[in-house]
């Protein structure tokens, strides 16, 4: 196209179509955000993404599996001895360590998301070689601390966020 | 068109691309420079309009399938979660179901200032019939999205006129259980008017862009209904029409949002918020506003099948318009006759509109059928009659001649001068 | 042209004016009453205070024979709405229950519900209703004002419209009330609300029309719990579009000026 009526200095005419442009232009993007919003989680997702149990029927060495975000998440409650074996294996040679107690809000609950770090399985409880979780996909053996001890797994399980609400109600999420 | 101007790529990159994909040529010469006669006015504003109002119903409905489930136990549920729970759903939705009725309310202006300019005159017939088309899917495609809400109305909507095609001698049955899928309306039907409620827009699109091209190969009609004679009588596209049209797109937002935020359900009917229920018809079964005319001729007829077909008849005499009406004349505006039967046609058609929404009994059944004579009439009767006898009042030589004083005639085309 | 544009418009207007009197029309002979709502006109919020005692209502009457399937308890405390606060919706909800799951012996679980679940279904399905009913179904409130025309100010009218007294060369079957704010006059459903039936929790008198006026107010903000957020972002894209309107206004002029 050609330019021949270029002018130099800016005027109150191209005042006003800049302003206008510059407005119609913020309009449109505007526009974006609902439709990019939608996809995010709903509100009867957003509900779902903490839930309250009460696990004050669990009893010592005993666990819960509650569903989390469409995921599995173990509550355990441990003995006493299995939390002294869990202190103690934070010096075993770990693929990834971590101290028990970093794991824990309280000594006597473990709670951690019952996924396989490795490519997605649910462990089983009770199994293994170290007395915590196996995964029977490709063999990943958890301790009773939920850290990987052996197998594919390259973490431990996961944490997920909690709080206990009062001495019998926990909130994950 | 008279090109006098041409696309030359400014810079390194641009003449690379020009070479092998002149889609900054196509775009120039299509949309930027395309010469467009210059006395124009609001009426021609539409097609702009009606182009974003497909757009916008393509991408809120896109969004909307994202959230919506074709099965008859969970559709309806599935909207209200829609309106409660997904972000921003409530708004999404009121736009695709606001936006159809703007959609038709536009389509309608269109389609009447074709009727009073002439605009499907010669040379402009396949545009005009490609026109209809896209007017015939975009009622198939609105009563297809009006099913998906399942409730009471679609389903009671779908059954009624689906059961028109059992009106089909013979055959009718046969093929009204293929198109349902069953013996009445269920999920088959739902799940297949689903799939081609999607499909659809997107058919539309296409004959858009037929409809688009035509447009391109003869140029814009004007309300003089004079042809382009030369460069005089033109401006480029951009920036003076896209600007224009730009402003009336912002006023038919002003009324579209008012629809979508202060009175959303005013065009629907508030039985469509009751669950579908295959074993309660509701009082009354009334299509959407904008098929109101068709269901008013539809229900003129005592007889079933010849309803169907003066009903479908009242869409298929529009394709034969360019050989209805064979007077060279094409503007309202220099026919003095023409615009006195025409008025009464539109007036016509609001008539029908109302008197769809009652029920087809005493006066309103009379006066449809008076309007239902006279709408095929003003095609069949009023039309080849003025072609013939009509004189036309006097019209000024070009466009220009009548339209802008002779002082700018130094500027030969303002598309050079004032387009970057 | 100018006066064609006229006619048009004017058409339009009549068109729009009269479908909306056709949508509107039943066989009503009554006009409905308007005791008119605060959600009503384009500034409209909900009063939270009748959408609170609304719900004591609905919860306490109107509950023991019709469901509100769309809602959830998380509802009540969300933003425009009713807004109790979050532990009072679990207090609320956890006075209720559900089947969820099964044991490790296939039986099912019963648990109290939480502000995630739905309100509680009066009956297990639509027959079971009926069969409680005298064979009417009581229908789902969630969308009641949204599926009747003039909703808010029908619910008024039908429920405080008991009263009125049946014109005598009226009959009707004994099973039937007469309300003449109810379609045919006849209705079903018995007279549901009658003076301190209820205790509201504010302190607020509960006389039939309060009541009347608080659970009409719920309902409407049931059927569209949304209402306050699309006006409030209604005024402020109208706001947009006008001023957007006038700068494009000014700009067509000016790119015209030399056209015509």
């Amino acid at each position: 196209m050609t330019n021949k009526t270029k002018e130099k200095k800016p005027t109150r005419r191209d005042f006003l179509y800049i302003t206008t442009a510059v407005f119609g232009a913020t309009g449109a993007a505007a526009v974006a955000w609902p439709l990019i919003d939608q996809l995010n989680p709903d509100a009867s997702v957003s509900a779902l993404s903490s839930v309250e149990t009460d696990i004050s029927s669990i009893p010592e060495g005993g666990s819960l599996k509650i569903a989390w975000r469409g995921k599995p998440v173990f509550i355990r409650r441990r003995t006493k001895e299995e939390i002294e074996i869990a202190e103690k294996e934070d010096n075993e040679n770990l693929p990834d360590p971590q101290n028990d107690a970093d794991r824990v809000k309280n000594k006597e609950w473990l709670v951690v998301v019952g996924v396989c770090t490795h490519l997605g399985c649910i462990p089983i409880a009770d199994k293994g070689d170290f007395g915590g979780w196996f995964c029977p996909c490709h063999g990943s053996h958890y301790d009773i601390s939920g850290r990987i001890r052996k197998g594919p797994a390259p973490t431990n399980l996961e944490v997920p966020p909690y709080e206990f609400v009062n001495e019998n109600i926990i909130k994950i999420g | 068109m008279n090109h006098d101007y041409e696309y030359t790529p400014g810079n390194a990159f641009t003449k690379w691309l020009d070479k092998r994909l002149p889609l900054i040529r196509f775009a120039d010469e299509n949309l930027l420079s395309f010469p467009t006669p210059r006395n124009l006015n609001y009426f021609w504003t539409f097609g702009f309009i009606l182009t974003l109002c497909l757009v916008t119903q393509i991408i809120t409905g896109i969004v909307l399938a994202m959230h919506y489930t074709p099965h008859v136990l969970m559709a309806f549920d599935s909207i209200e979660h829609i309106m409660r729970d997904v972000n921003y759903g409530w708004l999404i939705r009121y736009i695709h179901a606001n936006g159809a009725s703007m959609f038709f309310l536009a389509v309608f202006i269109h389609m009447f200032r074709g009727l009073y300019y002439g605009s499907y005159k010669e040379p402009r017939e396949i545009l005009w019939i490609l026109g209809v088309v896209i007017f015939l899917l975009m009622i198939i495609t609105a009563f297809m999205g009006y099913v998906l809400v399942w409730g009471q109305m679609s389903f009671w909507g779908a059954t009624v006129i689906t059961n028109l095609v059992g009106a089909i001698p013979l055959v009718g049955e046969s093929i009204l259980t293929l198109l349902l899928g069953g013996f009445s309306v269920d999920n088959p039907t739902l799940n297949r008017f689903f799939s081609l409620h999607y499909l659809l827009p997107f058919v539309i699109f296409g004959v858009v862009i037929l409809h688009i091209w035509a447009l391109h190969v003869t140029g814009n009609n004007n309300p003089t209904g004079i042809s382009v004679k030369n460069t005089n009588d033109t401006i480029s596209f951009h920036p003076y029409y896209t600007v224009k049209d730009l402003f009336a797109y912002v006023v038919f937002l002003l009324m579209f949002a008012y629809f979508i935020f202060y009175n959303p359900n005013i065009l629907g009917h508030p039985d469509n918020y009751i669950e579908a229920d295959a074993m309660v018809t509701p009082a009354h079964i009334v299509p959407e506003w904008y098929l109101l005319p068709f269901y008013a001729i539809l229900r003129a007829v005592p007889d079933k099948l010849m309803g169907v077909l003066l009903m479908f008849g009242s869409i298929v005499v529009l394709f034969f318009l360019p050989w209805l009406d064979t007077m060279k004349v094409k503007s309202a505006r220099y026919r003095p006759t023409y615009k006195i039967f025409y008025f009464t046609f539109l007036l016509t058609c609001f008539l029908l509109g109302y008197l769809g929404g009652q029920a087809p009994e005493g006066l309103y059944l009379f006066l449809s059928r008076v309007c239902t004579i006279y709408y095929f009439a003003f095609f069949l009767v009023v039309m080849p009659i003025l072609s013939r006898y009509e004189k036309p009042s006097p019209m000024p030589i070009g466009i220009s001649n009548s339209a802008i004083n002779t002082d700018l005639g130094t500027d030969k085309n303002p598309a050079l001068s004032i387009n970057n | 042209m100018r006066l064609t544009q006229a006619i048009i418009i004017l058409l339009t207007i009549v068109f729009f004016s009269n479908n909306q009197n056709l949508l509107a029309s039943g066989d009503e002979t009554f006009k409905n009453l308007k005791p008119n709502f605060s959600f009503e006109g384009p500034f409209g919020k909900f009063d939270r205070e009748s959408l609170k005692r609304g719900y004591q209502v609905y919860s306490e009457v109107c509950s023991s024979c019709h469901g509100m399937k769309q809602l959830s308890f998380r509802n009540l405390s969300q933003p425009g709405g009713p807004e109790f606060s979050i532990n009072k919706v679990k207090e609320i909800a956890s006075e209720y229950f559900i089947l969820d799951g099964s044991d490790e012996y296939g039986d099912p679980i019963e648990r109290s519900r939480v502000p995630s679940d739905r309100f509680q279904p009066p009956f297990d399905n639509k027959d079971a209703a009926k069969a409680s009913n005298n064979g009417a179904y009581p229908p789902d409130l969630s969308l009641i004002v949204k599926a009747r025309s003039d909703g808010a100010n029908y619910i008024y009218s039908l429920l405080s419209g008991y009263e009125e007294p049946m014109p005598e060369s009226m009959h009707i079957d004994e099973s039937l009330s007469y309300n003449p704010w109810f379609s045919g006059s006849a209705i079903a459903m018995a007279q549901p609300l009658y003076d301190e039936m209820v205790e509201y929790d504010d302190g607020t008198i509960a006389s039939i029309s309060q009541m009347s006026y608080d659970v009409a107010n719920f309902l409407a903000w049931a059927a569209e719990p949304t209402m306050e957020e699309r006006k409030s972002l209604g005024l402020i894209v109208m706001g947009f579009l006008f001023i957007f309107l006038i700068l494009m206004f000014f700009s067509v002029r000016r790119l015209f000026k030399d056209v015509h």
